[in-house]
C-alpha cells in the first residue's frame, strides 16, 4: 500500500467517525424530541387550560396554575431584568468602552452567564426568603432577573457597538446632548439586536427549574398573590414526574411540551428578527 | 443634567452586577461560616452526610460532581468533536444550516426535559443491561453528555469556523485529504478555542441540576462502581434545601452551594481568560 493510499483510507475513516457521530448525536436528540412531542400531544387537551391542579386520580385536573404563574414569574424577571441589562449594556458600549472597568465588568457578567443557576436560587434563598419568612413569587422573579441580565447586557453591549460612529458623530454635530444621541439614534439602529437578546434571555430563563425551587416553590393551585409561594411549569413539570401517579406524570409531559414549544418559538422569533434586520 | 442623569443611570446598572456577584460570594460564604467552622476541612474530605446526628461531610457530593461531569466529557468530547467536524468541514451547505441550526435549538430546550426522558426512558434500558437501579452516576453521567453536546458541538464549531479559508486552500493545493486539512490545519490554528469551548461546556455541566437530579438517586456514598447510586452538588441543594431543618444543616448547604459556585467560577475563568481570549486576539 503506498503512502497516498493510506492518506486516503484513514481520510475515509476520520470523516466516516465524524459523520458516525453526527448521525449518533442526532439520533439521541430526536429520541428525546420525539418523547417529548408524543408524550406532550398525547396528554394535551382542553382541560389542561381550563383546570388548575388537583389530587391524582381526578378527571378535572390542569395546569392553568402553572401557566399563569410560571407567565408571570417570568413577566416580573422580564419587567427586573431587561431594563437593567439593557441600562448596563448601555454604559459599557457607549460610555465604558474599553476600560478597564468596563472588561471587568464584561469578563465578570460572562462567567456568570454560566454560572450554576441553583447558586443564584440558594442565594435569593437567603436574601428574599429568609428576611421576608416564606416563599414568593418576588423571590422566583428576583433569582431569574439575575440569570437574565448577564444575557441581556452581552447581546446590547454587542448590538449598540455594531451602530457605525459616524451616525453619532452626525447626531452630535447637529447638537444633540448624549443622552438624545443613544435613545434616538443608537438605539433605533440597534432595535432588531435588542430585541433578539431580550426574546433570548426570556428564553433562557422560561426553561430554568433550580432557581425557582427554593424561591417561588410551588402550588397546586391557582394563585396571583406575589407574596405567596407560585408554581410555575418547571417545577410542576419536575414534581409531577417524579410523582408515582400515571395522570400527575402525563401532566408533566403536557408541561413539558407547551414550555418547549413556547422557548422554541421564541427562540425561532428571535433568529427571524435578526435576519430581518441584517437585511434591510 | 438629564445627560448626567442618563449617565449615572446606565452606570449603576452595569456596577449592580459587579455588586450582585460580590453579594452573592458574601451572602454564601456568611452562611457557611457554621459548618466551616464546625467541620473545617472534615467538610470536604468526608463522606458522612447524617442529618440525624448533625454531621455534614460533603465529599460524596463533590465527587459525583467531578465523576458525573468527567464521565460525560468523555462521553460527549468525542461526539461533539466528531459533530463540530461534520458541520464546519463535511456537511454540504444546506444541510450545514439546517442541521447547525436544529443543534442550536436543542441546546435551548429545558435542562428538566433532559432529566425527565432520562427517567422515564433509559433509566429502564440501563435497568435491563446492567441490572440494579438503573440510577446512579453511569445515568448521570450520560443524560448529562447528551443534555451539554448540543451547546457543546456549537461552540466547538465556531471555534473551527474561525481558520482561514486562505489557511486550508493553501492545504489542499499542497494534496492534503480532507483529514489532512483538519488535523494538521484546523485543529491546530483553533486549538485555543476549542479547548476553550469544551471547557465552557464543563462548565455548564458541573452546575447542572434537573438534568441529573432525576437519574441520580441522591444518596449520600462515594459510589463504589459505576452504576452506584451516589449524589452531587446541585443534586444534594436541589433535594434537600426545603427539608432542612437545623441551622447547621442550612450552613452546610450554603457550604455546598458555595463549593459549586467557586468549582464552576474556576473553570468558567480558565476557559474564558486562558484559552479564549488568545483567540479573540489572534483574531
Amino acid at each position: 500500500m503506498t503512502a497516498t493510499q493510506k492518506r486516503i483510507i484513514i481520510n475515509r475513516l476520520a470523516l466516516a467517525f465524524s459523520t458516525l457521530s453526527a448521525v449518533i448525536a442526532l439520533a439521541f436528540l430526536f429520541w428525546i424530541l420525539a418523547v417529548l412531542v408524543m408524550k406532550g400531544v398525547d396528554a394535551l387537551n382542553w382541560n389542561i387550560f381550563i383546570y388548575e391542579g388537583s389530587p391524582p386520580g381526578y378527571e378535572d385536573s390542569g395546569l392553568k396554575h402553572a401557566l399563569i404563574g410560571q407567565l408571570i414569574l417570568v413577566g416580573l424577571a422580564t419587567l427586573i431584568g431587561v431594563p437593567l441589562g439593557i441600562m448596563a449594556g448601555t454604559y459599557l458600549s457607549e460610555y465604558g468602552k474599553s476600560s478597564n472597568l468596563a472588561h471587568v465588568i464584561r469578563d465578570i457578567s460572562d462567567i456568570m452567564m454560566s454560572a450554576p443557576s441553583i447558586v443564584i436560587g440558594a442565594f435569593v434563598y437567603a436574601i428574599v426568603v429568609m428576611p421576608m419568612g416564606h416563599f414568593s413569587a418576588w423571590a422566583g422573579a428576583i433569582a431569574l432577573a439575575i440569570i437574565m441580565i448577564p444575557i441581556i447586557l452581552r447581546t446590547t453591549d454587542d448590538m449598540l457597538q455594531l451602530v457605525p460612529g459616524t451616525l453619532r458623530e452626525a447626531a452630535f454635530a447637529l447638537g444633540a446632548p448624549k443622552y438624545k444621541v443613544i435613545l434616538d439614534v443608537v438605539y433605533r439602529g440597534a432595535k432588531a439586536g435588542i430585541l433578539t437578546g431580550v426574546l433570548l434571555g426570556i428564553a433562557r430563563v422560561a426553561g430554568e427549574t433550580a432557581p425557582l425551587l427554593f424561591t417561588s416553590f410551588n402550588d397546586n393551585f391557582f394563585t396571583t398573590d406575589l407574596n405567596e409561594a407560585m408554581p410555575s411549569l418547571t417545577v410542576t413539570m419536575f414534581n409531577y414526574a417524579i410523582s408515582p401517579y400515571d395522570d400527575w406524570q402525563q401532566l408533566g409531559w403536557a408541561a413539558a411540551f407547551i414550555l418547549s414549544m413556547f422557548i422554541l418559538g421564541l427562540n425561532i422569533l428571535g433568529r427571524l428578527i435578526l435576519l430581518a434586520g441584517k437585511r434591510k | 443634567m438629564i445627560d448626567k442623569i442618563f449617565l449615572n443611570m446606565t452606570r449603576t446598572s452595569a456596577l449592580l452586577i459587579l455588586f450582585i456577584v460580590a453579594w452573592i460570594f458574601v451572602v454564601l460564604f456568611d452562611h457557611s461560616t457554621e459548618a466551616m467552622r464546625t467541620f473545617g476541612f472534615d467538610f470536604i474530605t468526608k463522606d458522612e452526610w447524617a442529618p440525624n446526628v448533625d454531621k455534614f461531610g460533603a465529599y460524596a457530593a463533590i465527587f459525583g460532581s467531578v465523576a458525573s461531569t468527567f464521565l460525560a466529557m468523555l462521553l460527549a468530547i468525542p461526539v461533539a468533536i466528531g459533530v463540530a467536524i461534520f458541520l464546519s468541514e463535511i456537511a454540504h451547505d444546506k444541510i450545514k444550516g439546517i442541521f447547525g441550526v436544529s443543534v442550536e435549538l436543542l441546546a435551548a430546550i429545558p435542562s428538566v426535559i433532559y432529566g425527565m426522558w432520562g427517567l422515564f426512558f433509559f433509566v429502564p434500558i440501563l435497568r435491563d443491561i446492567f441490572g440494579g437501579m438503573g440510577i446512579g452516576l453511569m445515568a448521570a453521567g450520560i443524560v448529562l453528555a447528551i443534555m451539554i453536546l448540543p451547546f457543546m458541538a456549537a461552540v466547538t464549531r465556531d471555534a473551527m469556523n474561525t481558520t482561514p479559508d486562505i489557511l486550508k486552500e493553501s492545504a489542499y493545493a499542497l494534496g492534503g485529504t480532507q483529514w489532512d486539512v483538519i488535523k494538521d490545519v484546523i485543529i491546530p490554528y483553533a486549538k485555543a478555542g476549542i479547548i476553550g469551548s469544551l471547557i465552557l461546556a464543563l462548565g455548564r455541566a458541573i452546575g447542572e441540576t434537573m438534568a441529573v437530579t432525576f437519574v441520580m438517586g441522591n444518596v449520600h456514598h462515594t459510589p463504589r462502581s459505576i452504576m452506584d447510586p451516589t449524589t452531587s452538588i446541585p443534586v444534594t441543594l436541589a433535594n434537600e434545601f426545603t427539608e432542612a431543618d437545623s441551622s447547621l444543616y442550612f450552613s452546610s448547604l450554603f457550604g455546598l452551594a458555595l463549593t459549586l459556585l467557586v468549582m464552576s467560577f474556576v473553570v468558567i475563568a480558565v476557559a474564558k481568560f486562558y484559552f479564549l481570549r488568545k483567540v479573540r486576539k489572534g483574531q
